[in-house]
């Protein structure tokens, strides 16, 4: 198997694997991460809420879209999401949805549950005397919320929600099968153009191990490091 | 006992509790609790654990709901839906026996904080206001640090400090010397103390009964959610009428 293993594939292949496919494949991470931290924490905030219809749609949403595996929220979006835009828009025909923005909605709405379970564990660690304090000097909801609670649960958690972000950043290769040009879709690409199966998904695997390595170590340091701060 | 009530007469109090009760279900907290704190007066409130005395002070600002009776603060009903809960506490202040301190924000930030976004000061008048106060509760080199890094004792006093910052008209004590150690416990009790002479209106919750003999003008007793005695100080002290306040006071003060 590694008898014809041939270097030179990589050497050829290696700026379009990086630039174009690991390049998308961050991106995509990135601002599901961002939209799925905030719509993570707004999910939280109406579980926690004493408004029920608020907490009971926030863990109907968490539950339903944690028991499905992502590869099929993420086929189901694709083919789905012409008709939900043309049904929110009130338009007769379905909608022209990328298959870009498709996936970032997806990863968004998924991710999003993950995230809030992380943010409601990380409210929920913040004591009640804290609100009060908050409430004490004349806050509003809102400003508890934004001032007291939140900065002090999201540094709590900041190590968890990173570590979820790692999940993601792996999770993301699966848009593979709505063929995105991802840094998994890239280099099966040029395997099958180049025969060079083997070259291809071992370089993909060590990147993606170095790089989730690195990060690990980089969430370890973080978690020590709040440990002290508090 | 007369000087009290002359003072009573003359303005209304500045807090009103009028026949309070409290119930989690079939549990009763409280039932029946009126009492008044007049302008300047300091009313110290006691019982033994678990009687509803953090309850009742929490009903005051209207951080704990309560379904009966009615609770006044300078003549604002707590309880009314109309009220403006956030407007009324912002100048009611309050410290609890945890502190609460911000851990995320300065000293300074933590006693700015609420001048800025509740009252609208401008963040160098607020910045000026906290100096001076820390520097009243003898902490100003403390500004910039955080909350971790200071003691119990310190960071009571800056509690105190930032509730002061609002301008309050008056404040509530919620246990403020339970969670310190014995040490530090004199050190808050004297910024209370100098307090109550420059004639701020407290209701202080605590088992300090030094403190109370000391700077208390009357003593409310509560047990089993009930309010026992409200008398003046001396009276109660000297010749408590309850057979539980006498009981607790034997304890409390003979151990």
């Amino acid at each position: 198997m590694f008898g014809n293993f041939d270097f030179q594939a990589i050497v050829r292949g290696w700026h379009a694997l990086i630039f174009e496919g690991l390049a998308f494949t961050l991106e995509v991470t990135f601002l599901a991460m961002i939209g799925g931290t905030i719509l993570g924490t707004v999910l939280a905030m109406m579980r926690l809420s004493s408004i029920k219809p608020l907490a009971w749609f926030s863990g109907a949403y968490v539950n339903l879209l944690r028991s499905v595996p992502l590869v099929m929220v993420i086929f189901w979006f694709y083919f789905m999401a012409p008709y939900i835009g043309a049904w929110i828009i009130g338009a007769e025909r379905p909608v022209q949805v990328g298959a870009f923005a498709s996936a970032l909605i997806t990863f968004i709405l998924f991710e999003a549950c993950y995230y809030c379970e992380i943010m409601r564990a990380g409210i929920q660690s913040i004591p009640a005397g804290q609100a009060n304090a908050g409430y004490a000097l004349g806050f509003s909801y809102w400003q508890v919320m934004r001032l007291v609670i939140l900065p002090q649960a999201f540094r709590n958690m900041l190590p968890v929600l990173l570590t979820q972000t790692i999940v993601l950043f792996q999770d993301v290769s699966l848009v593979y099968i709505i063929s995105l040009p991802d840094f998994v879709t890239i280099a099966s690409k040029i395997a099958q153009r180049d025969n060079r199966l083997v070259e291809m998904y071992l370089f993909v695997a060590v990147v993606y191990f170095a790089l989730c390595l690195a990060l690990s170590y980089v969430v370890r340091r973080l978690r020590a490091r709040l440990t002290i701060i508090r | 006992m007369e000087k009290d009530e002359k003072t009573d007469e003359k303005a209304p109090p500045m807090i009103l509790l009028d026949k309070v009760g409290k119930h989690y279900g079939n549990f009763r907290v409280l039932s029946g609790c009126s009492m008044q704190v007049a302008k300047g007066e300091v009313v110290v409130v006691c019982g033994p654990s678990g009687s509803g005395k953090s309850t009742l002070i929490k009903c005051v600002n209207g951080l704990e709901p309560f379904q009966e009776g009615e609770i006044f603060v300078n003549g604002v009903s707590v309880g009314a839906a109309s009220t403006d809960l956030s407007k009324l506490r912002s100048h009611v202040g309050m410290v609890f026996q945890n502190f609460e301190l911000f851990p995320h924000m300065t000293i300074l930030e933590n006693l700015t904080i609420a001048q800025i976004k509740v009252i609208k000061r401008d963040k160098a008048e607020a910045e000026q206001r906290a100096v001076e106060l820390l520097h009243r509760v003898g902490l100003r080199i403390h500004a910039t640090r955080f909350p971790g890094q200071l003691s119990g004792g310190q960071q009571q006093r800056v509690a105190i400090a930032r509730a002061l910052a609002m301008d309050p008209i008056c404040m509530l004590f919620d246990e403020p010397t339970s969670a310190l150690d014995p040490e530090m416990i004199s050190e808050v009790l004297d910024v209370m103390t100098e307090l109550a002479q420059d004639g701020m209106t407290m209701m202080c919750v605590t088992h300090e009964m030094g403190f109370a003999k000391r700077v208390a003008h009357r003593v409310a007793f509560i047990d089993q959610g009930e309010i026992v005695e409200d008398v003046s100080k001396d009276e109660f002290f000297d010749h408590p009428r309850s057979e539980r306040a006498a009981q607790f006071l034997s304890r409390i003060l003979h151990h």
